[in-house]
């Protein structure tokens, strides 16, 4: 019992490579190409072998090494004699992947107990294991639609939307620049600008206050489908109109998020500033915003991904030929999902990329906030 | 009114009425007091009975709502005005996104001091705590202790005559207070000010005091004065004297009458 507690992965994925094997072949009679006996072999052999070894008392490096290349390549293989065969997979092909990952859950499950000694180390492990969870994602993703048989147009093979995604190259380019570096940017610091800016001014006269946050609170909730045609009409089909509904959409979280984090400052340290008999501003500027940061600094991360949203929901209606909500609404309507699913790959990076900036930047600005601190 | 060139604080008849949900709460009745020049005064008390709120009325933190007090000769807000007091609170209220060398900058800054008088005063008010070297550190990395002491110097790097200070070493252990009351009372020599100093410890009122203000509450009043015959110069032995214990003994009769009238 002990043993098979020190992995279980490793138990189930024996069962399964016999369940599979007594199941065989992996793939349907009548498939066009099927597997080789040596492949066949050497995935079995390779998985049973693997997983026999996950019990061992081996060093953690070496035993995660191992899991870690024989998951992928087994997983690699399965997918490599899948392709040319859509639908045609078996029970046991399916019990093959379930086990390779396994394999690749224990190895997971290593890497998490190792402690890192180098800072190196410690980063590198941190990235590998999100990676290898996202691998599977996709890994899994391929091999349900490709073995299924999954119409293209309901969801494309991950494999089909990466060839895409390398085919059109220079059109997803343009389609960022247009909607990211335009609309989006443009929109995000003029929206979070000008609503950092209208809090300060609310902060300093009562009245300002009093009326727009209930006002505020009242557009946030406006539906952005609403808006976006109305920008067109104002500002015309290219990027300005889309800016205008991005900067509609931020304007508000960061006015409510900062009103609310000027007064985050205790009251002990506002007498503090009081006994210096500090002024308005230099009680605003050595306080108050200071405090405010971590407020702030939630509406930049909200309104990051509100302005992608934003914008490319606002190029449905109406726009030049070119912008990420453009090649997504026409493509679906031509039945060219996987360039859809290209551009959503897109908007996901960059829509990461832009959330970790201003989280790194975050994190740089608010260290010294207790939950910022550890370390 | 006594508004004679030695008085710093001087309160007549001072009153201060709290207006609450539940009725008004009279923190303070008729305070009769006068703090001269280069005193070290301590006020003693229950809790509740409105020594912070007397010193938040000295540092025009809390408006009196009857009576009068002046400091400095001004009234409350004109002293805050022209800078005239450090406050040091209860706790250290250090700004955590600055280095502890930077939140000493703090009131410099405000106040307009040059660069490098800033510098000279930061190095010079944390030698006088013994924080020298923990300049660039950041609040948070500091024991209790030391940002309490990084506190007094934060209120000692300006030039204020008059020192407020609420129960700066209420949270600290026995054997920390003792060495911060000597390094205070060697501080208070050295820079002639005037401290006014809050505490629930009757040794440490001795210890530290030319007066002993013992209040008692409901309504939050004055009383009993004790004029403090100890020497200036004070080892921290002088707690086992005669001397000491006496004076010890009036303060203690003085807190227990003030208890009795509770019951
Ligand atoms: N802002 C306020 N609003 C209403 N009541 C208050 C306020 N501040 C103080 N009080 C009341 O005034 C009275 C005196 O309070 P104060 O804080 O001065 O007492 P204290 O002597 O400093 O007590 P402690 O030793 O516990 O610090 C208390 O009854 C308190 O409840
Ligand atoms: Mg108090």
């Amino acid at each position: 019992m002990t043993v098979f507690l020190r992995s279980w992965q490793g138990a189930v994925a024996l069962i399964l490579c016999l369940a599979a094997f007594a199941s065989l072949p992996l793939l349907a009679a009548d498939a066009p190409a099927p597997f080789g006996t040596g492949t066949l072999l050497l995935i079995f052999l390779m998985i049973a072998g693997t997983a026999l070894i996950s019990f061992a008392g081996i060093s953690p490096s070496l035993l995660s090494t191992i899991l870690f290349v024989v998951a992928h390549l087994a997983a690699w293989l399965l997918l490599a004699g899948i392709a040319g065969n859509e639908g045609k997979a078996t029970l046991a092909f399916f019990l093959m992947v379930t086990a390779s990952w396994l394999i690749a859950w224990r190895c997971v499950a290593v890497l998490s107990g190792i402690h890192a000694k180098s800072a190196a180390g410690s980063t590198f492990l941190r990235l590998l294991i999100p990676a290898i969870f996202g691998a599977w994602i996709l890994i899994i993703w391929e091999a349900i639609t490709r073995g299924f048989g999954i119409p293209f147009i309901l969801l494309p093979p991950p494999s089909a939307i990466g060839a895409r995604l390398a085919g059109s190259v220079p059109i997803l380019w343009a389609d960022v620049q247009q909607t990211i570096f335009k609309a989006v940017l443009f929109g995000y610091v003029v929206g979070c600008a000008s609503g950092f800016v209208v809090a300060i001014l609310a902060d300093r006269f009562a009245f300002l206050r009093r009326g727009l946050i209930p006002i505020g609170n009242m557009v946030s909730a406006l539906p952005i489908i609403g808006v976006a045609p109305i920008m067109v009409m104002w500002f015309g089909f290219d990027w300005q109109s889309k800016a205008a509904v991005v900067i509609v959409m931020t304007f508000f979280p960061m006015l409510v998020n900062t009103v609310v984090g000027l007064t985050a400052s205790g009251a002990m340290e506002r007498d503090l500033m009081r006994s210096y008999a500090s002024g308005y501003w230099q009680t605003l500027a050595k306080l108050r915003l200071p405090a405010a940061m971590p407020f702030i600094f939630n509406a930049l991360k909200i309104n990051s991904t509100l302005a992608l949203i934003g914008a490319i929901v606002a190029e449905f209606f109406g726009t030049p030929i070119v912008g990420m909500g453009f090649r997504i609404s026409t493509e679906i309507g031509r039945m060219n999902v996987d360039m859809v699913w290209a551009e959503i790959a897109v908007a996901a990076l960059t829509g990461s990329v832009f959330y970790g900036v201003v989280a790194l930047a975050e994190r740089a600005t608010t260290f010294w906030h207790p939950s910022n601190r550890g370390g | 009114m006594n508004n004679a060139p030695s008085s710093v604080v001087s309160a007549r008849k001072l009153g201060l009425t709290f207006e609450t949900g539940d009725g008004p709460v009279h923190a303070l009745s008729n305070v009769d007091l006068t703090v001269n020049k280069g005193d070290f005064v301590s006020f003693i008390g229950p809790s509740g009975c409105g020594k912070t709120t007397f010193l938040r009325v000295i540092a025009d933190l809390e408006k009196a709502t009857s009576g009068e007090i002046t400091v400095n000769g001004m009234t409350p807000e004109e002293a805050r005005k022209s800078r005239s007091y450090g406050y040091v609170f209860q706790a250290p209220a250090l700004y955590p996104w600055r280095t502890i060398e930077k939140n000493i900058a703090l009131p410099l800054e405000i106040m307009g001091y040059s660069a490098t008088d800033r510098k000279a005063r930061i190095e010079r008010t944390l030698d006088l705590v013994n924080l020298a070297g923990f300049g660039k550190k950041y609040p948070w990395q500091l024991s209790g202790g030391m940002q309490q002491r990084a506190s007094i110097a934060r209120a000692l790097a300006f030039d204020a005559d008059l020192l407020l200070m609420d129960e700066p070493f209420g949270a600290l252990d026995e054997i920390v207070r003792d060495h911060l009351n000597e390094q205070l009372l060697k501080l208070w020599a050295r820079t002639q000010k005037t401290i006014c100093f809050v505490t629930h410890s009757i040794p440490e009122a001795v210890y530290l005091s030319t007066r002993i203000v013992v209040m008692s509450p409901r309504p939050g009043r004055v009383t009993d004065v004790i004029d403090s015959t100890l020497p200036k110069e004070r080892p921290l032995e002088i707690r086992e004297t005669p001397e000491f214990l006496e004076i010890a003994h009036r303060v203690r009769e003085g807190l227990r009458a003030g208890h009795s009238y509770e019951e």
